[in-house]
């Protein structure tokens, strides 16, 4: 440990430096600046002022909350793992934003970053996640499905039905940052629980690198196979590294319970059927999940999850319950009403094109799912789906006969 | 930087057979030369900056190549990655480089005088000229591993030194940040604004980031005289006009490289180079020299002949299309340069650009006459 930092202190580079780095340098850069927790000390050879990016033009949730103070004190840390904050926040420094969609701009490296970074963190999770507190605050967790009331929706007006989430297994660095062997490990560890999956659960998996052209057809027409990412919120972040080495997709015999393993998560679990039986689907979606965990722990391992911030996901988008709860629904006449927007507001949901985030409607088919994901449980947002379309398809079929439709008071987010 | 490599110490704790990355597709240099044997060597080794075998590698790793195109696969974060990781860097170079060994040294000659001829292309053939290079500042890392703040000093000495040209060299700095509209559009029209990089190749080894900070162009008031900052090297380098008076775009070439060379010694800094590799840069490709001497030329004819490509390769030469690397001739008219980069001098290989070039237009205009020029076909340079 030591040797490596008087290497770089006794390198021939560092004569020249004294004569370049102007302004307030003074003698400080040459320090030691040691890691808050584990890990090597990092070459830091200015001054934080001289590496705090330019973030005048951006506008992510990271920009907005990055001050040069803040970055000043995590600029040195690093996690167990050598995650630095330099890295969290580069697809926010890479992506300015756009003036109207606010990006989160910063991922995590591992479970630790939540931790080692939480002066970012906490105020990005906050304003992302509508205020919640993780200082002072408790994430519900609750798979429970028996409590979903009613949840069976007219098929006449849903034509689908889907609820996914994400889990990470604790001990293995996440996307930005793991190790080909680490994430091959959590490939391993993933694949193997799925093999015990008995029943309407049982299934198979399919490796990005084995697969082949017949097999790639099928996922591709069943809309079951992930690509590799394209979108520079992602690459930017690394999250497509090594691809497609160790990524791969399982799902169930009855192609109704699918698993991502490695894409922009160590797992992305689905539950879909069309149709609108949306509490047939969180009820396969709660067991499957129970299943996969307990699989998992009898091999000694976990999720990632915490009472502060739920479960543990790259994103911290994904933070709480990781879980998007949506339809496709059929609502050409609500989706041309200028109250719309203030209605999916209220009843706290969100409308997405039929390809979902970043798409356009299509023959006025919306897919419609929560916008919230920490503060509130599985159950509560599933409910809070499920109560929320009923109410749009109401409207929809007034709309249909002539007759008016209200806004709906706005609903309480969370508990405090 | 790139992802996930922070820190090599962790990775360690898994055996190299579980780190290694899977080549099977891939076809590149370095998915040729690297083995689970020199993986496992190396992988515990780091430059004094921190770049590791994996920072190296992962831009080859990520892009399997294509079958018909051989690209290199890595890139340098530092001077000092030749060194380090000579391993796997040095079989790469040689295979890259036509069989430079180990032990060769590379000759710099960059005096205009010593090349004969090469100010009489004919014009209604060769539409325009240009020479190229890339210059690194020793002591700081490389546009894959740079830290914004190394950046940012980069740019600030590389502005400085270029603030003191004088005469025909005399110019102006755009960085990439705060140009106006204006500016931007006169520089596209110039052909001289350079955009953030697309190909993945780039992408994949960390050289994109925090862009567009710190990066910029500036050229002279005659707009012959170019200098990108901050984009693939610390410095590209760029002499270029219309017609075919390529010795005095070289001359240009040398004038200005000599002076900016000397600015930045007045300041205490030196340009990366040694005597086996020449002028260190980014990519093993462009060692040497760095350089690319070319013109735009009308080879309608030529380029349907049976043996165009065989005679290019004889000369040691190459063509793309217009748009530059990876882009289509159009109209019959083909980027032609110089296919070596290490092991020639610049004079050597401007040299063969234009004895090459002239013998190319002499064969267009025999072509166009309806005669034959077997005759005129050279033996292998």
């Amino acid at each position: 440990m030591a040797s490596s930092f008087t290497r770089i202190l006794s390198s021939k580079r560092n004569v020249g430096i004294l004569s370049l780095v102007g302004g307030s340098v003074a003698a400080g850069f040459l320090l030691h600046r040691e890691h808050v927790t584990a890990g090597e000390p990092l070459r830091r050879r200015y001054p934080a002022s001289a590496e705090y990016p330019d973030l005048r033009k951006h506008n992510n949730c990271m920009a907005s909350n990055l001050t040069p103070a803040i970055y000043a004190k995590l600029c040195d840390k690093a996690t167990p793992n050598g995650y630095t904050i330099d890295q969290a926040i580069q697809t926010g420094v890479d992506n300015p934003g756009h003036p109207f969609i606010k990006t989160v701009g910063l991922v995590a490296g591992d479970e630790e970053s939540y931790e080692v970074f939480a002066d970012l963190l906490d105020p990005v999770i906050k304003e992302r996640h509508n205020g919640y507190d993780p200082r002072v605050m408790k994430h519900p967790t609750d798979l429970n499905a028996t409590k979903i009331q009613s949840g069976v929706f007219d098929e006449r007006y849903v034509l689908s039905s889907r609820v996914r989430t994400g889990r990470s297994i604790r001990g293995l660095s996440l996307p930005p940052a793991c190790t080909r062997a680490e994430r091959r490990e959590v490939e391993r560890v993933v694949v193997d629980a799925l093999s015990g999956l008995k029943g309407d659960l049982a299934g198979k998996y399919y490796s990005l690198t084995l697969m082949t052209e017949q097999e790639q057809q099928q996922l591709i027409d069943d809309h079951f196979l992930f690509d590799k990412p394209v979108s520079p919120l992602l690459t930017c972040a690394g999250m497509a590294r090594d691809w497609p080495d160790a990524r791969g997709i399982w799902h169930n015999n009855e192609k109704t319970f699918l698993i991502w393993i490695n894409e922009e998560d160590h797992t992305r679990v689905i539950s879909m059927e069309k149709g609108g039986n949306m509490k047939r689907v969180f009820e396969r979606f709660c067991r499957g999940l129970k299943e996969v965990e307990r699989l998992i722990q009898e091999r000694g391992w976990e999720f990632m999850w915490n009472e502060r911030l739920g479960y543990i996901l790259t994103c911290p988008s994904n933070l709480g319950t990781g879980l998007r709860a949506g339809v496709h629904v059929k609502l050409p006449r609500l989706g041309k009403d200028p109250r719309f927007s203030k209605i999916l507001d209220n009843l706290r949901l969100q409308k997405r094109g039929t390809g979902g985030v970043d798409t356009a409607a299509v023959g006025g088919v919306f897919d419609i799912s929560n916008l919230d994901r920490l503060g509130q449980s599985e159950v509560q947002l599933v409910q809070t789906v499920i109560d929320g379309v009923n109410y749009l398809i109401e409207c929809e079929k007034r709309l249909e006969k002539g007759q008016d439709i209200k806004v709906p008071a706005p609903l309480k987010q969370f508990n405090h | 930087m790139p992802f996930g490599n922070t820190h090599n110490q962790a990775k360690l704790k898994y055996s190299s057979e579980q780190e290694y990355p899977d080549l099977s597709k891939h076809n590149n240099y370095m998915a040729k030369i690297l083995t689970p044997a020199m993986y496992e060597r190396l992988r515990t080794k780091e430059t004094p900056s921190g770049f590791t075998l994996d920072d190296v590698i992962q831009t080859g790793v990520d892009n399997p190549g294509h079958p018909f195109i051989m690209t290199v696969g890595c890139v340098a974060g530092d001077e000092e990655t030749y060194e380090v990781f000579k391993e796997l860097l040095d079989p790469v170079i040689e295979d890259r480089h036509g069989g430079y060994k180990p032990t060769d040294k590379h000759k710099t000659d960059l005096n205009p005088d010593n090349l004969k001829g090469g100010d009489d292309l004919d014009p209604k053939y060769v539409l325009s000229s240009r020479v190229r290079t890339g210059r690194s500042i020793r002591g700081f890392c490389l546009p894959p591993h740079c830290s914004r703040g190394e950046r940012r000093a980069v740019e600030k000495l590389s502005v400085e030194a270029l603030a003191a040209l004088s005469g025909d060299l005399k110019g102006k700095y755009y960085a990439l940040k705060n140009m106006t509209e204006a500016e931007q559009q006169q520089l596209i029209d110039d052909h001289f604004l350079f955009d953030k990089p697309v190909s993945p190749l780039l992408l994949a080894s960390g050289m994109a980031r925090d862009w567009p900070d710190a990066r910029g162009i500036w050229h002279n008031d005659n707009k012959t005289f170019l200098v990108w900052v901050n984009e693939e090297d610390h410095l590209r380098v760029i002499s270029m006009q219309k017609g075919g008076k390529m010795k005095e775009v070289f001359t240009r070439f040398c004038t200005g490289l000599t002076k900016i060379e000397t600015l930045f010694r007045d300041r205490g800094h030196a340009f990366m180079w040694n005597e086996h590799l020449g002028y260190v840069l980014t990519c093993p490709s462009n060692l040497g020299t760095g350089l690319r001497a070319g013109v735009h030329v009308k080879l309608p004819n030529m380029s349907k002949h049976a043996k165009f490509e065989e005679i290019l390769t004889k000369l040691r030469l190459q063509k793309r299309g217009t748009g530059g690397v990876d882009t289509a001739a159009v109209g019959g008219v083909f980027d032609i340069s110089n296919a070596d980069r290490l092991g020639f001098s610049e004079v050597d290989l401007v040299q063969m650009v234009v004895d090459g070039v002239k013998l190319l237009v002499e064969m267009e205009k025999r072509l166009e006459k309806g005669q034959p020029i077997d005759n005129l076909i050279p033996a292998q340079k």
